[in-house]
């Protein structure tokens, strides 16, 4: 990969100076072979007359989401957004403004389904799909994590997201999809989760945490797969089966439910909260991919769902899983369909079911990371806002530290970690390092202000961005921990006297 | 009546023709097309009526914008109450009595047309010179503030540099409305033109011409945009676990049955 300089950290968030137009266009991600497109029901290369697939694929999608075609046509170009994604803030590069992104999309669009652009496209700036259009396409529209940031600052709500998302699923449907998403929705339909875990490893897996656990606290905490007749269904990304800190925060959730005594199980069917579906714009495959975890729950015969630490999974969970899978009349109706595992542990703190040792947690002083998906796309508890509530109530029954970054860089204001929408991937690491660059700033601004020593997340990618990004900014990649793991720490296991 | 007089009145029926139809075709799709999930962003109200409270301060006072963009909030605040004002004030050429709110509000029409140019010179200013906007800016972009601009600068021409006969030229407007046609004032024989209203009214028509054409759309647009208008509720009813009341599209429901696999 080519040599890239890391964004310096300065006193506040700096607008660029300059734009540096250009500057990120050469990054893109590795194009997806025929193997892994043929089973998502995409055309394995770019098709002979790829133009017209296109563009018929386009007036299809412009029939089927209203977002779409409404963004189209009500940006004014105002710029409010202009300076609101964190991309073009660690890069410079103008095409990494929101509605700069939007143009890409939209100029074509002008082109070929507007009066104004099919008779004066230079005037209202439309251009005809060509080679070039779909290269800017491939760079710019794989440096968006679908992080909605842009929708919250424009007056008219336009989220880049979905265009993001559309112009993938067209590029996709013309035989030009990306390897990492699509490779990882392979996956998931052949073995049931993106790591390709299969189901004597998942066990094997969850076993060894049994006997961790047993080790560290004497305590026989079960770590269970396939139980049929649980009670709970927990779907958690697969990266919570070994990854780190993600394991921490499944130890966890194992010990929360030991304690409230909740018997529950993972699937090896559903064994991943992730929905890449959802990132490659795919209706159908965010389809199947949510089919997955309804059959499991009818299979194993649960009464509820349970989320993991996931961001845009609570997202497709939360907001879709109705919509795709439902309904869901065959679980008990007392509980909201789907949860999230904060909500579980919150309720339980709430209720006095858990007893938290905050001093456990005594060496870290904590931040939270409010993850995207979660922050502007879903919801917890049963108040607008929950979401920013209800992990930082669960934090701070845990921990005795706990201090928020600046106000502009949390709840829905908050930055990207730089590596969510389908963009995890080592072939766009100059570009997870340089969009973290404002999350980190604000990162430096409390680790100057209040000594804060961790960064507490509930997202999957959101840790293993963190991970790697960290240690480019002057940090240490242990820094970054799980909710549940802080919850882990803290909970005293046993009897309650 | 005189060939002027005959092309202005063909304009504006025609203008009127298209912007009618225009816009209620282009409103026609947005509310036709379906909205297949839930997006509202977040935090959304978790009911109808808080629904009606989040467009009502977005629509009245672009809450949105205020947050994200102080300048252009005050241009375009400024401007978009300025031109509410305006088209409130010219109400009075097209009712007949006058309702008596309109009558109240006429002096701070004139007001209003400074306060709306004023707002469109800061936002054309500001294209120039933000670089970030001006990257994003087409020609298209520059015409719209230009066109504004020069409606209103016409319109003020008509207070304060040529005078206008405005109850000849209100019985031009009501004669278009009844089909009972009547001349336009400064067209007839000896009379000099008014070239202020003469152009004031050609530029007002080619608003009304391109309005469903263009990014004027962002008028209805913020009304059908799901991010804003849908209700957070995805799981909250009991009732959503029945097949009736689930969210989900008519072309989605199809490919369902067609796609049977998986399951
Ligand atoms: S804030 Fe919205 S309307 Fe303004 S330029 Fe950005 S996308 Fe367009
Ligand atoms: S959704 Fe996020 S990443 Fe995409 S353009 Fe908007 S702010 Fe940038």
């Amino acid at each position: 990969m080519a040599k890239f300089e890391t964004p310096a950290l300065k006193e506040y968030l700096e607008m660029p100076a300059s734009l540096k137009k250009d500057s990120m266009v050469h990054s893109g991600p590795f194009v997806a072979a025929p193997q892994h497109q043929e089973p998502l029901g995409f055309p394995g290369e770019l098709v002979d007359n790829w133009q017209d697939v296109a563009i018929e694929k386009m007036g299809e999608l412009l029939g089927k989401y209203r977002s779409l075609r409404v963004f189209l046509d009500s940006c004014v170009k105002c710029g409010a957004c202009t300076d609101k994604c964190h991309y073009f803030l660690g890069t410079s590069d103008p095409n990494n403004m929101p509605v700069a992104r939007q143009d890409l999309f939209r100029s074509v669009y002008r082109r070929y389904f507007t009066l104004g652009g099919k008779l004066f496209p230079k005037l209202v700036g439309a251009v005809k799909l060509d080679e070039g259009v779909l290269d800017q396409w491939w760079s710019y529209y794989h440096q968006c994590s679908q992080c909605r940031r842009c929708s919250v600052f424009c007056p008219y709500g336009i989220d880049t997201a979905e265009i993001s998302m559309a112009a993938r699923e067209i590029m996709a449907s013309v035989g030009k999809g990306q390897k990492y998403s699509n490779e990882i929705i392979a996956k998931v339909f052949k073995i049931g989760n993106n790591l390709g875990l299969p189901e004597p490893a998942l066990v094997d897996t969850m076993e060894g945490l049994e006997e961790d656990v047993k080790d560290e606290t004497g305590v026989a905490v079960r770590y269970p797969v396939d139980v049929e007749g649980a009670d709970v269904l927990l779907v958690t990304p697969s990266a919570d089966f070994f990854a780190e800190p993600h394991v921490d925060g499944l130890i966890g959730y194992g010990k929360v439910f030991h304690q409230a005594g909740i018997s529950w199980t993972v699937s090896s069917y559903a064994s991943e909260a992730a929905n890449f579906g959802m990132f490659v714009g795919s209706y159908e495959n965010m389809r199947k991919i949510a089919l997955r975890i309804r059959k499991a729950a009818l299979d194993l015969g649960v009464k509820r769902i349970v989320f993991g630490e996931c961001g845009h999974a609570w997202r497709v969970a939360y907001s879709f899983l109705n919509t795709l899978a439902g309904p869901f009349d065959f679980l008990d109706s007392k509980y909201p369909v789907p949860q999230h595992i904060i909500e579980v542990t919150h309720d339980l703190i709430k209720r006095g079911a858990l007893t938290l040792d905050k001093s456990a947690n005594d060496d870290k002083r904590v931040t939270f990371h409010d993850s995207c998906n979660v922050a502007r796309a879903s919801r917890m508890g049963d108040m607008p806002g929950g979401q920013f509530i209800l992990p930082r109530e669960v934090i701070k029954a845990c921990c005795s530290h706990f201090f928020d970054m600046a106000s502009d860089t949390i709840h829905d204001s908050t930055f990207c970690c730089g590596g969510g929408g389908g963009l995890l991937t080592d072939d766009l690491m100059e570009l997870r390092v340089k969009g973290a660059m404002p999350r980190m700033q604000a990162l430096k601004d409390v680790t100057e202000r209040h000594q804060v020593t961790h960064l507490a997340a509930i997202c999957a990618i959101c840790k293993s961005q963190f991970s790697k990004v960290l240690p480019y900014y002057g940090f240490t990649m242990d820094q970054v921990v799980s909710v549940h793991q802080l919850v882990s720490e803290a909970i005293v296991l046993g009897a309650k006297d | 009546m005189s060939a002027l007089t005959i092309a202005y009145i063909l304009l504006f029926y025609g203008a009127a023709l298209v912007f009618v139809i225009g816009l209620f075709y282009r409103i026609f799709k947005y509310a036709t097309t379906p909205a297949p999930l839930k997006i509202p962003t977040t935090p959304a109200p978790l009911n109808q009526r808080g629904v009606v409270f989040r467009l009502f301060w977005e629509v009245v006072f672009f809450r949105s914008l205020f947050r994200s963009a102080k300048w252009i909030w005050l241009f375009g605040w400024m401007f978009h109450l300025a031109l509410f004002v305006i088209v409130l004030r010219h109400l009075r050429y097209f009712t007949d009595p006058v309702w008596a709110p309109i009558e109240l509000i006429q002096p701070f029409g004139i007001y209003a047309g400074f306060v709306m140019s004023v707002g469109l010179i800061g936002l054309w200013v500001r294209r120039f010179s933000v670089a970030r906007v001006r990257y994003v800016s087409v020609i298209s972009d520059h015409f719209m503030l230009v066109l504004l601009l020069a409606i209103v600068v016409s319109g003020l021409a008509m207070k304060y540099v040529v005078h206008t006969d405005i109850v000849a030229f209100k019985t031009f407007i009501l004669g278009i409305m009844s089909f009972q046609w009547v001349s336009l004032p400064g067209t007839g024989a000896g009379e000099a033109p008014n070239v202020a209203l003469l152009i004031h009214l050609f530029l007002v028509a080619v608003l009304m011409l391109i309005f469903p054409f263009s990014k004027l759309m962002h008028a209805p647009g913020l009304f059908f945009c799901p991010t804003r208008n849908q209700i957070d509720n995805p799981r909250a009813e009991r009732g959503l676990r029945s097949h009736e009341s689930r969210h989900v599209a008519q072309w989605a429901l199809d490919s369902e049955s067609v796609g049977k696999s998986g399951v």
